[in-house]
């Protein structure tokens, strides 16, 4: 009792203290001395903003909170969104980081120096640089024509630039994002059921009795709804089977472990389909009703035995049975994972549909515990004026050669860019919109020659990245909580929109894409596509078309509409379910690729070992990180920054290698890392390997008006596995680049060491 | 194989790669906290005994610095304080069963006996200063003696003390027993850390700052017989001493896998040429041959043996409280 | 009322997300954390066992920490929430020394601070932040006293252990096995 008087007493005395100095001078000396207490905020104290992330492609909605001063306080998941169930990941909730880190670019940055010195700028007034955009624009336009001008983006800024580029003239553009990630798991899906998954995949896992992962690395990348239904599914005892070199998160969660070899996924995949053929496991009904080309399908596997996998993937024969019947009786409640980024050996398009074959026969597709039919909400486009017809587009640099080349492939574009093309598709000048292409494109060098190439290169960002120091106009963007983009109309059980709004004013000088887009639209004489002051209007426009409006969606934040088809094929009852394909049904033996010398069935082919004394590199990512974006955001800076490379005891004693010492890398044509990483001995990965997380190693800086701007806490943080990729294999139907059969060595002197002269 | 990583970062100071909140300051603080219950238990035992005029210097002089010893050691307690200006803190509350309670308490009240002492003994503390030829204090004593004088309360205060003397030696007597108990406690209170929680390390740190207690004697006192008994009493203190913390040590490695890493720190780990050679070696076997050798009659000048006897008690303190936050339970 | 955690590791992920926001709910300075992630392997190629423990203040029965303060400011609330009333504390560190959890660290303003079961929230009837936005749903807050609540039927039901038993703590985090 005395006690809690007392405690009382100090608090009460503390205020009345603290409210009295209020109008004197001692108030400042006072709260300096005892500085008053940031006790968190309840929820009600706050006003909360409506926002979808942007750290990730998964967009889960949320609400942005702020305080009565106005500062945000946190991100919290919106209970309505079916995305995050309420729940961000790590990058979410901590993705108010990148709305306060001070490393931000802050002015529009023009370039003063020659692009092979120092990266010098000058700060510029938004107009001058707009100006200066638009005039270099109509330089290129004239020498060569709008297409020359490309687009590589990324996230939800992006398509303020494509369309305003389209809008123009140019369709010359791609998604790094695209070819390095999901275009071949796309091809290999829609060569098989005439349909891409999309994101996020409609993967029905919360219903699924058996979870197959192969190259999936979930609770690793936090792929937040289906990391969300696999903690759903163990609690419901379903089994996890995981084929990782590494023991993984998912691994360590997992009923079996398949340790395989890297590269020889394809050759598991078709030992599994001979087993579940061979044993009749498969779903016979469903085989019988929904597919074509099972004949040629069951004669083609009966080459590839678990004895004959066995030997080549490394696992055990009798694992690889076990796992098949695991599969078997699951089915239909079972999911082979299609996984992302499945750009990794050359042959991935056929890879992933060996995946898609797997899960046809099992029966999975569009069934409960399957694959459900996802279904979006089709907002109309704001009319404006028709698109006029550029004399090239990025189809134009990739469908000759890759018939699934359905989208952008950036390597192609940067091809063309290159000095030594010669043909009539020039790139010479480049918009590059929130994706930092020296990191994320393999062959950096090539990236490098091709970006010193061009004649204008504008960069649109809210940090200082590598690709930054080669533009000629930088571009302060506001970060996603500074600014309204698109409606998020991305597919899931229920179709349902979601709102990003400004929580708070941009800081410095930055603006939104909607608004950067559109200036330069203006000086480019678009008038007619810009009908509109603000944004707002757009958005406004669309959802009012779809019965809701921005009053509305800025009070709810995520609205559900009704589905208009059957989630699950068995609801199809009236008339047989039609596949989009030539045969109308799901094409294990496909007949366009039969048509387009493409292999009808996936074959196994052996891929290039590595040199001796070489380990494969094989790089991953960190829940609490999105690559290298997030590495210098200050909360998630804060979880982890000190990437570790993983290596087998027997390595390390081959190496003499003691833990957390620091070690660089080389890869067979001779390119070093440019920085250390600490080692980590582990028994979780195979002997034939090294690990790495992916987005480290920034090295980007420029020099505005003398002085040094980089991201100050990444910058020389560990190794950017992207510096040592030089291998890609190209993957024949998309044009996909594959980047997992790359080689390093270990070298524990410092190679940048400069020669001390005797 | 097992490993035990940090799966988010936590480079927070203070607290890796092992708990290092205290150092020097806690470990001074803690050797000063002994030396003055030493020197306080020493000149009221031997007032009691009625030795009061037979060892001047123990009873009278060396007092006098114990309130400046525990000033300097409250000074440096509350330097470590992370957050200073709420100090008083400790003085609105008593907590029983908290060692730093007791701590503050007994080392305030403590100093207000410790500054009555000498002060009730100023007429003779002159007289011994004047035997000696020492005229320079002469500002200082006879201000206190205006003091006593002129002024009430101060005479009250002086004159009841010198009235009850032997009341006030019982009071300080105890106190200065849980002072130097105390300085161990404070340690031994935390489980978290095994090799401070060991029942020896009271005795140990009480035996430790009696010892302290008498070097400093040895040290400052020009009376010989003075001198020679507490070089007797300090070998024998000494003689404990080793004798527990072979006992301790012995504890730790029969205790549970944590207990034993504890006592590796000494049996081959980072403290171990700390442990034996500087203090156990210099500062307790060679002072305690020193003291016998003299005994004996060999001519030994008299500061080698307590300056290394104060010099080990400090480095003792300083390797508990490094080594103890050492030894933890694995994160 | 006694609150309790119990944490499932075979569900957790060790994404952080708990860390991340545990900081932004309460204001933990950039650099701090009251809850961090431990990652634990055993075994050797390919017969391995990994799980993570998201660990923070045990809000133990028995408090080494609130034992050992000499003001009270660290102090134990209703329902056995482990506290630390800032205005009190002197920064004297005993608390940091007497927690073998690593559970309490200096804020930077010099006072000792640590997690509170985010009692603001829970006095609101709401999960501490940490179980709430937890995307592995891996985590559950409830009272031991009601043999009813979610987490008393789980301990019963689920073998668990809690972290340094051997201290003698008696922690109120549980992890399901």
């Amino acid at each position: 009792m005395g006690k809690l008087n007392r405690r009382d007493f100090i608090k009460i005395s503390g205020t009345a203290t603290v409210g009295l100095a209020a109008t004197s001078p001692l108030t400042e000396i006072w709260q300096h001395i005892f500085p008053p207490e940031e006790r968190p905020l309840l929820d009600s104290e706050m006003t909360k903003t409506s926002t979808y992330c942007e750290v990730c492609f998964w967009n889960c909605a949320a609400w942005t909170y702020t305080d009565k001063e106005g500062k945000v306080r946190k991100i919290i998941g919106n209970q309505l969104d079916p995305h995050s169930n309420g729940r961000l990941c790590p990058r979410g909730t901590g993705g108010l980081g990148m709305y306060f880190d001070e490393d931000r670019l802050k002015k529009p940055l023009i370039r003063v120096s020659d692009k092979n010195g120092k990266q010098e700028f000058r700060e510029a007034e938004w107009d001058e640089a707009l100006d200066l955009i638009a005039e270099n624009m109509k330089k290129i336009e004239r020498k060569y024509g709008k297409e020359s001008i490309a687009l590589f983006y990324h996230g939800k800024t992006g398509p303020h630039f494509k369309h305003m580029l389209q809008y123009w003239g140019s369709n010359t553009n791609a998604k790094p994002a695209s070819s390095q990630c999901l275009i071949t798991r796309e091809a290999g899906f829609i060569a098989t059921y005439g349909t891409g998954l999309a994101s996020p995949e409609p993967t029905d896992i919360k219903n699924t009795d058996c979870l197959v992962l192969i190259g999936s690395h979930f609770g690793e990348n936090m792929h937040n709804g289906h990391v969300q239904e696999i903690s759903h599914m163990i609690d419901r005892g379903g089994t996890i089977i995981t084929v990782d070199p590494r023991f993984s998160t998912m691994a360590a969660h997992s009923s079996k472990w398949l340790p395989i070899k890297p590269s020889t996924d394809l050759a598991l995949l078709l030992a599994w389909m001979n087993v579940i053929i061979n044993e009749e496991l498969y779903d016979k009904d469903y085989v019988e009703q929904y597919t074509f080309g099972f004949d040629q399908l069951k004669q083609h596997v009966q080459k590839y035995t678990p004895e004959w996998a066995g030997s080549v993937t490394t696992l055990n024969p009798a694992d690889i049975i076990e796992t098949a019947r695991m599969m078997g009786a699951a089915s239909p409640r079972v999911i082979i994972h299609p996984g992302r980024h499945t750009a990794w050996y050359g042959d991935d398009t056929q890879r992933t549909r060996a995946i898609a074959i797997l899960n046809a026969i099992l029966g999975a597709w569009g069934r409960k515990g399957g694959f459900y039919f996802p279904e979006k909400v089709k907002l109309p486009k704001h009319p404006h004026p028709p698109l006029p017809k550029p004399a090239w587009s990025f189809k134009d640099l990739s469908q000759e050669r890759h018939k699934l080349a359905f989208a952008g492939i950036t390597n192609h574009i940067i091809e063309h860019a290159l000095p030594e093309y010669t043909g009539p598709y020039k790139v010479k000048g480049m918009f590059i919109v929130a994706t930092n292409i020296l990191q994320s494109v393999p062959q950096v060098e090539k990236v490098k020659r091709a970006l010193q190439n061009q004649e204008f290169i504008v960069v649109v960002e809210t940090m200082p990245s590598e690709v930054t120091g080669y533009a000629d106009i930088i571009l302060p963007e506001a970060t996603y909580l500074e600014r309204v983009d698109d409606i998020r109309t991305s597919q899931n059980r229920i179709p349902n929109i979601a709102l990003r709004y400004p929580a708070v004013e941009p800081r410095w000088d930055t603006k939104p894409g909607w608004w950067i887009a559109k200036e330069i639209g203006l000086r480019l004489g678009l008038k007619d596509y810009y009908e509109y002051e603000h944004y707002d209007e757009v958005l406004d426009w669309q959802l009012r078309q779809v019965g809701s409006s921005l009053e509305e969606m800025k009070e709810i934040g995520v609205k559900y509409f009704p589905r208009k088809t059957p989630m699950y094929i068995d609801e199809y009852t009236d008339e047989p379910y039609w596949f989009n394909t030539n045969t109308g049904k799901i094409e294990l033996y496909s007949t366009d690729f039969a048509e387009w010398g493409y292999d009808p069935l996936p074959v196994y082919r052996p891929k290039p070992e590595g040199p001796a004394g070489y380990l494969r590199l094989i790089y991953g990512r960190l829940p609490m990180h999105t690559f290298g974006r997030t590495i210098n955001t200050p909360h998630l800076y804060e979880l982890r920054h000190e990437p570790v490379l993983w290596v087998h005891p027997k390595v390390a004693k081959l190496y003499d290698l003691t833990n957390g010492q620091e070690v660089w890398l080389k890869n067979p044509k001779g390119k070093v890392s440019n920085f250390s990483i600490k080692v980590r001995i582990t028994e979780r990965i195979r002997h034939d390997s090294v690990y790495l997380p992916h987005g480290f190693g920034h090295k980007g800086k420029i020099f505005v008006d003398g002085k040094e701007i980089k991201m100050s806490r990444a910058y020389g943080r560990g190794i950017a596995d992207s510096e040592l990729i030089s291998d890609v294999l190209i993957d024949p139907e998309t044009g996909g680049t594959g980047m997992r059969n790359n080689f390093v060595t270990i070298l524990t002197e410092n190679p940048h060491k400069k020669e001390v002269v005797s | 194989m097992e490993e035990r990583l940090f799966q988010t970062t936590r480079d927070i100071e203070f607290l890796y790669p092992h708990v290092h909140v205290w150092g020097w300051p806690i470990a001074t603080y803690l050797f000063l906290g002994g030396l003055a219950a030493g020197i306080l238990l020493f000149a009221t035992l031997y007032y009691l005994k009625g030795k009061e005029d037979d060892m001047p210097f123990t009873v009278k002089i060396a007092p006098i610095f114990t309130f400046i010893i525990i000033v300097i050691g409250l000074l440096l307690l509350v330097y470590d304080l992370h957050h200073k200006l709420y100090v008083w803190q400790l003085f609105t509350t008593f907590r029983i069963k908290s060692p730093m309670s007791w701590g503050a308490w007994t080392l305030v009240a403590v100093s207000i006996f410790s500054l009555l002492w000498p002060l009730s003994y100023i007429d003779d503390i002159e007289k011994y200063l004047h035997e000696r030829g020492w005229r320079r204090l002469d500002n200082i004593t006879k201000f206190i003696r205006d003091l006593e004088h002129n002024w009430v309360i101060p005479r009250f205060i002086i004159l009841t003390f010198r009235k009850y003397r032997t009341f006030f030696a019982y009071i300080l007597l105890f106190l200065s027993i849980i002072l130097g108990i105390y300085t161990g406690i404070l340690l031994s209170a935390f489980n978290a850390h095994p090799l401070w929680n060991n029942p020896i390390l009271g005795p140990l740190f009480l035996t430790s700052g009696v010892s302290t207690g008498s070097a400093f004697v040895m040290w400052l006192s020009n009376n010989k017989k003075e001198r020679k008994l507490m070089s007797t009493i300090d070998m024998a203190l000494i003689a404990i001493e080793l004798f527990l913390i072979i006992h301790m040590i012995m504890g730790l490695q029969a205790g549970p896998e944590v207990y034993k890493q504890a006592a590796n720190l000494f049996l081959g780990g980072e403290f171990t040429v700390w442990f034996w050679v500087l203090f156990v070696g210099m500062g307790l076997v060679l002072p305690f041959i020193l003291e016998a050798l003299e005994l004996k009659g060999y001519h030994i000048p008299p500061a080698l043996p307590a300056l290394l006897v104060l010099i080990g008690g400090f480095i003792f303190r300083m390797i508990m409280v490094y080594a103890g936050q050492m030894s933890e339970y694995p994160f | 009322m006694r609150y309790a955690m119990a944490i499932d590791v075979n569900k957790c992920v060790g994404c952080g997300d708990c860390v991340v926001a545990c900081q932004t709910e309460n204001n933990v300075p950039i650099g701090y954390s009251r809850d961090w992630i431990i990652e634990i392997t055993k075994g050797k190629y390919p017969d391995l066992m990994m799980h993570f423990e998201s660990q923070r203040c045990n809000h133990c029965e028995d408090t080494p920490c609130v034992r050992t303060c000499p003001t009270g400011a660290s102090f134990i609330d209703e329902g056995g929430i482990v506290k630390v009333e800032h205005d009190e504390c002197i920064g004297c560190g005993a608390c940091i020394e007497a927690c073998p959890y690593d559970a309490r660290y200096f804020h930077p303003d010099g006072y000792v601070d640590k997690c509170t079961f985010c009692d603001h929230r829970v006095k609101e009837g709401l999960d501490p932040a940490c179980v709430s936005v937890c995307p592995t749903y891996c985590m559950y807050f409830g009272d031991l006293d009601d043999p009813d609540s979610e987490i008393s039927k789980l301990l019963n039901s689920r073998e668990w252990y809690t972290l340094i038993p051997e201290a003698g703590t008696k922690p109120q985090i549980f992890y399901l096995k």
